[in-house]
C-alpha cells in the first residue's frame, strides 16, 4: 500500500539528525572500539598494547570459567522468566475474574515493576541473610539445613532469581490482564454450558488464546534477564559464591573493570555482541511468519 | 530605589569595591590545588578529612582536596581513566593488591624520587621494616603508606568466661584454636568456634607468612614478574583441609569474603573472629560484649614463626605534574608521615603508625596500656623473625588471583573440593593470570 | 526495556476492547476464594517491601533482635534522617530525577522526530537510515561497555549529566513504537491534512502528538523506571559523590570493605527513597501504562 508522503527536501534529514548522532556516536564508534579492543593486549594505563590477533577470544573459550558464565546466564534467564511469567499469570488470571476492586489489585500487583532489580535485590538479600534474614530464620523451623547462600551457590542464585522476578512480576501482570480482559465472556460462557471446570477453561481455552502474550513476555524476560541484569548481581552476591552468579555480563564488567583486562573483556563484548545480533534475527524471523490473530 | 545623585553614585562605589574585592586576588584565593582520591568511607572518610583539614590549616601555600572515588576498585579504575584523559589528580590511594600493577605501570612518581626532587628528607629509617618493605624497589619508598593493618585474632572474653576458658588467655595455636572452639561448642555459649573475615589474605596470604612458607615463586614476587604461585603445597594443602574438616563439624564457620562474617562474631554466634586490627574501633563501637585481641594462631613446630604482612593502601602519587604542584604533594606527604600526625592517625582511626618514633612516643604515652589490643598489631609485626617469605607480596593482578582463591576456598569449604583439588585449581589459574599480566607489561 | 522484545510487540497486535471495565462473567460461586487468594498472594508479593519498611523504623539492636519485629518501630525519622545524611541523598535524588526525566523525554522527543521521518517522508538514505537505527536494538550497554566509556572520557562527559543520559537515549525501541504507530494512521486522515494546507510539522504537533497521548504516556513510564533505575551506567561513568545516581549511593551504603559494620535499618530507610519514586510514578500513571502498552483498537 502506499502510503501518503510528505515532500521536503531538507527537512527528514533535519529530523533524524538526534537520533542518528547519538547511534553513531554511543553505539556505532564504541561497537566499533570494541571488536578493535578485542584484538589486542593492553596495560592497565594504556600506556603498552599488543596485537595479538584472536588470542583473547582463544583464551576465553578454552577457559571453563567462561563456559560456567554462560551457562549461569541461562539459568537466570530461565529462573527469572519461569518464575516470573507463570506467577504472573496465576496473579492476573486472579485479578480478572468476577470481583469489584480489579483497579485496586492491579495497583496492587503492578508498582514492583517500579524497583530497581538493584534495590529488590538488597531488600532480598536482607531477607536471605544468613545471620538477620527472616527467611532462614522461618526455614529453620522446618529444616535443619542451613540456607546460607554465601556457601550455597544454588541459594545464592535462587535469592537473585527471586529478586528479578519480583520486579518483573508488574509488567508482565499489566500484559496478561490486558490480555485475560480481551478474551470475549462468551467463549467463556460457551466453555461454561458445555460443563467445563475452571481448570479445564483455563488449559483448554485462556491459555491458548494468551499464548501470544506468553511468547512475547517469555522472550521478553529472557533477554532482559540475559543482558541488563547488572545490577541485581552487582549489589547483591557480586558474582559470588564461587562463580555460582557470575552471569556473562558481570564476568565482562569484572574482568575488563577491576581486573583491567581490556582486551579480555572487548572479547566478551564481541561474543555478546554476537548473541544478541543472533537472536534479534531469529526473532524477527520467527515473527514474520506468526500468524497475525485477530 | 534611591533616587537621589549622591545615592546612586555610592551604590556604584559599593559596587565598584565589592567587584575589586572579589575579583583581585588575594593570598587566599590563590592556593594552589592537590587532588587526593581515596576510598574510605564513614568514619575512616571523615578521618581523612581530619588529616588534611590539618595541613591545610598548617600552611598557605597549598590545599589538599580530598575526595572520596568508591571502593578501592573503582578508585584506581577512576585514576586509570582520569590518566589517560590527562586528568589524574596527584595521589591516588590504591591498595596493597594494586601494588605491583603501579610499580610497572609508568604512570607515577616514586615516592623516593618525589622527595628527592623537591630536596626533602625524610627519615625512610624510622619506618616500621614491614610496612615499608612491602612498598619498596631496591630498597626506595615507592608509594606513601597510609592506612596499613594487620590480621589479628579477636576473641569474646564473656564467651570464655561462660565457657570456662580463662577470658585472659587467648589461644596462641592452632591446636588450642581447635581445643577452645570445642569448650565453647559444647558448653553452649557459642554456636561455632572462630570464623575469618577476608579469606585469602588472613588464611592464606598471611598463614603462609606467619609460618615462613612462600606464596610465589621469585621471593614471592619481589625478584621478577615471571612468578608462580605456591600455595599448593604441604601447607597451604594442610592449613585448607584443616579449615574443611573443622567447617563440616562446626569448629570453623565460613561467613563469606571481605568483612561479611563480622555479623557472626558481633552476634555471639562464633566465639573467635580473624580480621583486621583496622576493626578494633568498629568493634569497640558494635560489640556488645567484653573482647579482647591476639596475635594470629601458629601451628607450632616444625614452622617458624615469622611476621605477618599488612594489608590496607599506600598513596601514590601521579606523573605529570607541574613541580610546583609536586612540591605541595611531597609536603603533604611529609606532613602525614612526621611523628605527630602518625599518632593523631593510628589513634583516630585504628590503622598502624608507621614509624618507629611514633610507635615508641604512644608507648611512652601509655596509649597501648590504655589500649593493649593496639598493641597486639605491631607486636604480631615487628616481634617475630623477619623473613623473605614474610616481607609481603607482589603479584600483578592480584584482585583477580584473590578473587581465583577464594572463589576455590568457597569451593573447599561448601565441600565441593578437596583441598588439594582447589588449591591445584587455583594455582593454575593464577599462574595463567600473572603470565598475561607479565606479557601486557614486558617493559 | 528490553530492545528485542518490543519489536516483538509490534508484531503481537494485541487488541483490546476494554481495558477497564471488568468482565461480567457468572457467577461461580467461588467469589470469596477468589478474594482470599489475590489478597495472600498479594501479601506474599507486598510482605518483602513491608518487611524493608518496617526495618528502616528499627535501630540497630532491633534489626538482629531474633526472632524478627513485624510491626513498625520508632526511629523512622532518625533512620531517614541518618540515611539521607550519610548517603546526600538530596543531591542524589535529584540526580536520579535529572537523570530518569531526560533519558524519558529526551529519548520520546528524538525517537518520535526519527519514526516521524522514516514513516511520512521518501528521502535518500531512508532505508539506510531505517536499518542503522534497527541496528542499535542489539547492542545493550554491556555490549558496549568498556568501549562506550572510553568515548565518554574523550568527550569530556565523564562524572556529567550529558554523559549520564545521552548514551542512553538513542536505542531504537521508542522509535520502533511510534514507527508502528504512525503506520497505523490512515492515508486519508493524512491527505486530509495536506489538503488543508498543513505542512508536516503542523500535522505532527497538531494530529499525530494528541493521537498518541496513551502511548507518550505509556512510554515516559517506561522510560522514567528505566532511567531511574539505571545501575550499571552510572556506576561506571561517576566518580564523585556529587553525581551520583541513588540507586547507586543505596549499594555504597552497604560496606563492603571490612572496616565498618553494616547498619540495615539505614540501607532500608535508603531502599524506600529509592524505590518510592518511581513507584509513585506508576501508581498515578497505571492507568496510562497499562493502555499504552499494549495497542489499542482505533
Amino acid at each position: 500500500m502506499q502510503r501518503t508522503v510528505f515532500k521536503s527536501r531538507w527537512l527528514p534529514y533535519l529530523l533524524v539528525a538526534p537520533q542518528l548522532a547519538v547511534t553513531v556516536l554511543f553505539f556505532f564508534w564504541p561497537a566499533v572500539k570494541s571488536l578493535q579492543l578485542s584484538v589486542y593486549r593492553v596495560s592497565p594505563f594504556g600506556d603498552r598494547s599488543t596485537f595479538v590477533g584472536l588470542e583473547n577470544f582463544t583464551k576465553l573459550l578454552a577457559d571453563p570459567d567462561y563456559y560456567a558464565s554462560v551457562l549461569n546466564s541461562f539459568l537466570f534467564a530461565g529462573g527469572v522468566t519461569a518464575l516470573s511469567v507463570l506467577g504472573s499469570l496465576v496473579l492476573a488470571g486472579l485479578a480478572t475474574q468476577k470481583i469489584r476492586g480489579l483497579a485496586v489489585y492491579r495497583t496492587l500487583l503492578l508498582w514492583p515493576y517500579g524497583i530497581a532489580p538493584a534495590v529488590a535485590g538488597i531488600i532480598f538479600l536482607f531477607i536471605f541473610h544468613p545471620a538477620y534474614g527472616i527467611l532462614p530464620y522461618l526455614l529453620s523451623f522446618v529444616t535443619a539445613y542451613e540456607f546460607n547462600w554465601l556457601l550455597k551457590g544454588w541459594v545464592a542464585m535462587s535469592l537473585v532469581i527471586v529478586a528479578t522476578a519480583w520486579t518483573h512480576l508488574g509488567y508482565n501482570i499489566a500484559f496478561y490482564i490486558a490480555g485475560l480482559l480481551a478474551i470475549p465472556a462468551s467463549v467463556i460462557e460457551a466453555a461454561d454450558v458445555d460443563g467445563a471446570g475452571p481448570l479445564r477453561r483455563f488449559t483448554a481455552i485462556v491459555f491458548p488464546l494468551v499464548s501470544p502474550i506468553t511468547f512475547y513476555l517469555v522472550v521478553l524476560n529472557m533477554v532482559f534477564a540475559f543482558f541488563e541484569s547488572f545490577g541485581v548481581i552487582d549489589a547483591v552476591t557480586k558474582g559470588g559464591p564461587g562463580q555460582a552468579t557470575e552471569i556473562m555480563v558481570y564476568k565482562l564488567y569484572k574482568d575488563g573493570f577491576i581486573g583491567l583486562n581490556l582486551g579480555s573483556s572487548g572479547a566478551q563484548s564481541v561474543i555478546l555482541m554476537a548473541i544478541v545480533i543472533g537472536l534479534t534475527v531469529l526473532q524477527f524471523r520467527f515473527a514474520e511468519k506468526k500468524v497475525t490473530y485477530r | 530605589m534611591p533616587q537621589t545623585k549622591t545615592c546612586r553614585w555610592s551604590a556604584a562605589a559599593v559596587l565598584f569595591l565589592v567587584a575589586a574585592l572579589l575579583l583581585v586576588p588575594g593570598p587566599a584565593f590563590a592556593k594552589t590545588e592537590i587532588h587526593l582520591w581515596h576510598a574510605l568511607t564513614g568514619q575512616l572518610g571523615e578521618s581523612v578529612n581530619g588529616l588534611v583539614k590539618q595541613f591545610n590549616e598548617s600552611q598557605s601555600e597549598y590545599e589538599v582536596k580530598p575526595l572520596r572515588k568508591g571502593n578501592y576498585s573503582e578508585t584506581l579504575t577512576a585514576a586509570i581513566a582520569a590518566y589517560r584523559q590527562r586528568q589524574a589528580p596527584h595521589i591516588v590511594q590504591v591498595f596493597e593488591v594494586g601494588t605491583q600493577t603501579m610499580m610497572l605501570s609508568g604512570a607515577v612518581l616514586p615516592v623516593y624520587q618525589l622527595m628527592k626532587e623537591q630536596e626533602m628528607t625524610v627519615d625512610w629509617k624510622d619506618f616500621i621494616a614491614p610496612v615499608v618493605g612491602y612498598y619498596s624497589k631496591d630498597g626506595n619508598l615507592y608509594s606513601m603508606p597510609f592506612n596499613s593493618s594487620t590480621p589479628i585474632l579477636y576473641y569474646n572474653k564473656d564467651a570464655f568466661q561462660k565457657a570456662g576458658l580463662d577470658p585472659n588467655k587467648p589461644p596462641q595455636t592452632w591446636k588450642q584454636m581447635e581445643d577452645y572452639s570445642k569448650k565453647l561448642i559444647a558448653s553452649g555459649t557459642a554456636k561455632c568456634g572462630f570464623s575469618t573475615a577476608w579469606p585469602s589474605w588472613i588464611q592464606v596470604e598471611n598463614m603462609h607468612a606467619l609460618h615462613d612458607q612462600p606464596f610465589a615463586t621469585r621471593r614471592n614476587g619481589f625478584d621478577g614478574v615471571d612468578v608462580q604461585l605456591l600455595i599448593n603445597r604441604e601447607f597451604g594443602v594442610k592449613h585448607l583441609t584443616q579449615l574443611a574438616a573443622w567447617q563440616k563439624d562446626g569448629i570453623f564457620s565460613y561467613g563469606g569474603r571481605m568483612g561479611t562474617a563480622d555479623p557472626k562474631f558481633l552476634s555471639g554466634d562464633c566465639g573467635m573472629y580473624m580480621h583486621s586490627s583496622a576493626l578494633i574501633g568498629g568493634f569497640t563501637k558494635g560489640a556488645k560484649f567484653k573482647w579482647g585481641t591476639a596475635q594470629l594462631p601458629h601451628y607450632g613446630a616444625p614452622y617458624k614463626r615469622a611476621t605477618s604482612i599488612i594489608g590496607g593502601a599506600t598513596l601514590w602519587v601521579m606523573k605529570g605534574k607541574p613541580a610546583a604542584e609536586n612540591r605541595g604533594t611531597a609536603r603533604f606527604l611529609k606532613f602525614i608521615s612526621d611523628t605527630n600526625q602518625q599518632m593523631w592517625w593510628h589513634v583516630t582511626t585504628g590503622y598502624l603508625a608507621i614509624s618507629n618514633s611514633a610507635v615508641k612516643n604512644l608507648e611512652t604515652a601509655q596509649h597501648f596500656k590504655r589500649n593493649p589490643d593496639q598493641f597486639t598489631a605491631f607486636a604480631q609485626l615487628t616481634k617475630g623473625t623477619a623473613t623473605p617469605n614474610s616481607q609481603g607480596l607482589r603479584l600483578g593482578n592480584f584482585v583477580q588471583i584473590r578473587d581465583v582463591i577464594e572463589s576455590e576456598m568457597e569451593n573447599i569449604f561448601a565441600g565441593k573440593k578437596s583441598a588439594k583439588q582447589g588449591l591445584d585449581d587455583a594455582v593454575a589459574k593464577s599462574n595463567d593470570i600473572l603470565k598475561e599480566f607479565a606479557a601486557a607489561n614486558k617493559p | 526495556m528490553s530492545a528485542v522484545g518490543t519489536t516483538q510487540l509490534e508484531r503481537a497486535r494485541v487488541r483490546v476492547h476494554a481495558a477497564d471495565a471488568p468482565r461480567r462473567r457468572r457467577a461461580r460461586g467461588g467469589g470469596l476464594l477468589v478474594h482470599t487468594l489475590l489478597i495472600a498472594c498479594i501479601a506474599v508479593v507486598v510482605f518483602p517491601l513491608y518487611f524493608a519498611f518496617i526495618v528502616s523504623t528499627q535501630d540497630l539492636q532491633q534489626v538482629v533482635q531474633r526472632p524478627p519485629r513485624l510491626l513498625p518501630s520508632t526511629h523512622l525519622l532518625d533512620n531517614y534522617a541518618e540515611a539521607w545524611r550519610r548517603a546526600s541523598m538530596g543531591r542524589m535524588l535529584f540526580n536520579s530525577a535529572v537523570m530518569a526525566v531526560t533519558i524519558a523525554v529526551g529519548k520520546i522527543a528524538i525517537s518520535m522526530l526519527s519514526a516521524f521521518a522514516i514513516v511520512y517522508f521518501n528521502f535518500r538514505g531512508r532505508t539506510l537510515c531505517f536499518w542503522m537505527i534497527f541496528i542499535t536494538l542489539m547492542l545493550p550497554v554491556p555490549v558496549r561497555l568498556m568501549s562506550t566509556y572510553e568515548v565518554i572520557g574523550t568527550l569530556g562527559w565523564l562524572n556529567s549529566y550529558e554523559g549520564l543520559t545521552i548514551p542512553l537515549m538513542a536505542s531504537a525501541t521508542a522509535t520502533f513504537l511510534f514507527r508502528q504507530f504512525y503506520l497505523t494512521v490512515p492515508n486519508e486522515m493524512v491527505e486530509a491534512a495536506q489538503l488543508d494546507g498543513a505542512g508536516p510539522l503542523r500535522f505532527l504537533w497538531g494530529f499525530l502528538l494528541p493521537l498518541s497521548w496513551a502511548n507518550i504516556a505509556a512510554l515516559f513510564v517506561v522510560l522514567f523506571i528505566f532511567g531511574w533505575n539505571q545501575y550499571l551506567w552510572p556506576l561506571m561513568i561517576t566518580n564523585t559523590e556529587a553525581m551520583r545516581t541513588v540507586v547507586i549511593g543505596l549499594e555504597q551504603l552497604i560496606p563492603r570493605s571490612g572496616t565498618e559494620l553494616p547498619t540495615w535499618n539505614l540501607i532500608m530507610a535508603g531502599a524506600m527513597m529509592a524505590l518510592l519514586p518511581p513507584v509513585a510514578v506508576i501508581i498515578f500513571m497505571q492507568r496510562w501504562f497499562v493502555k499504552g502498552l499494549v495497542e489499542s483498537d482505533k
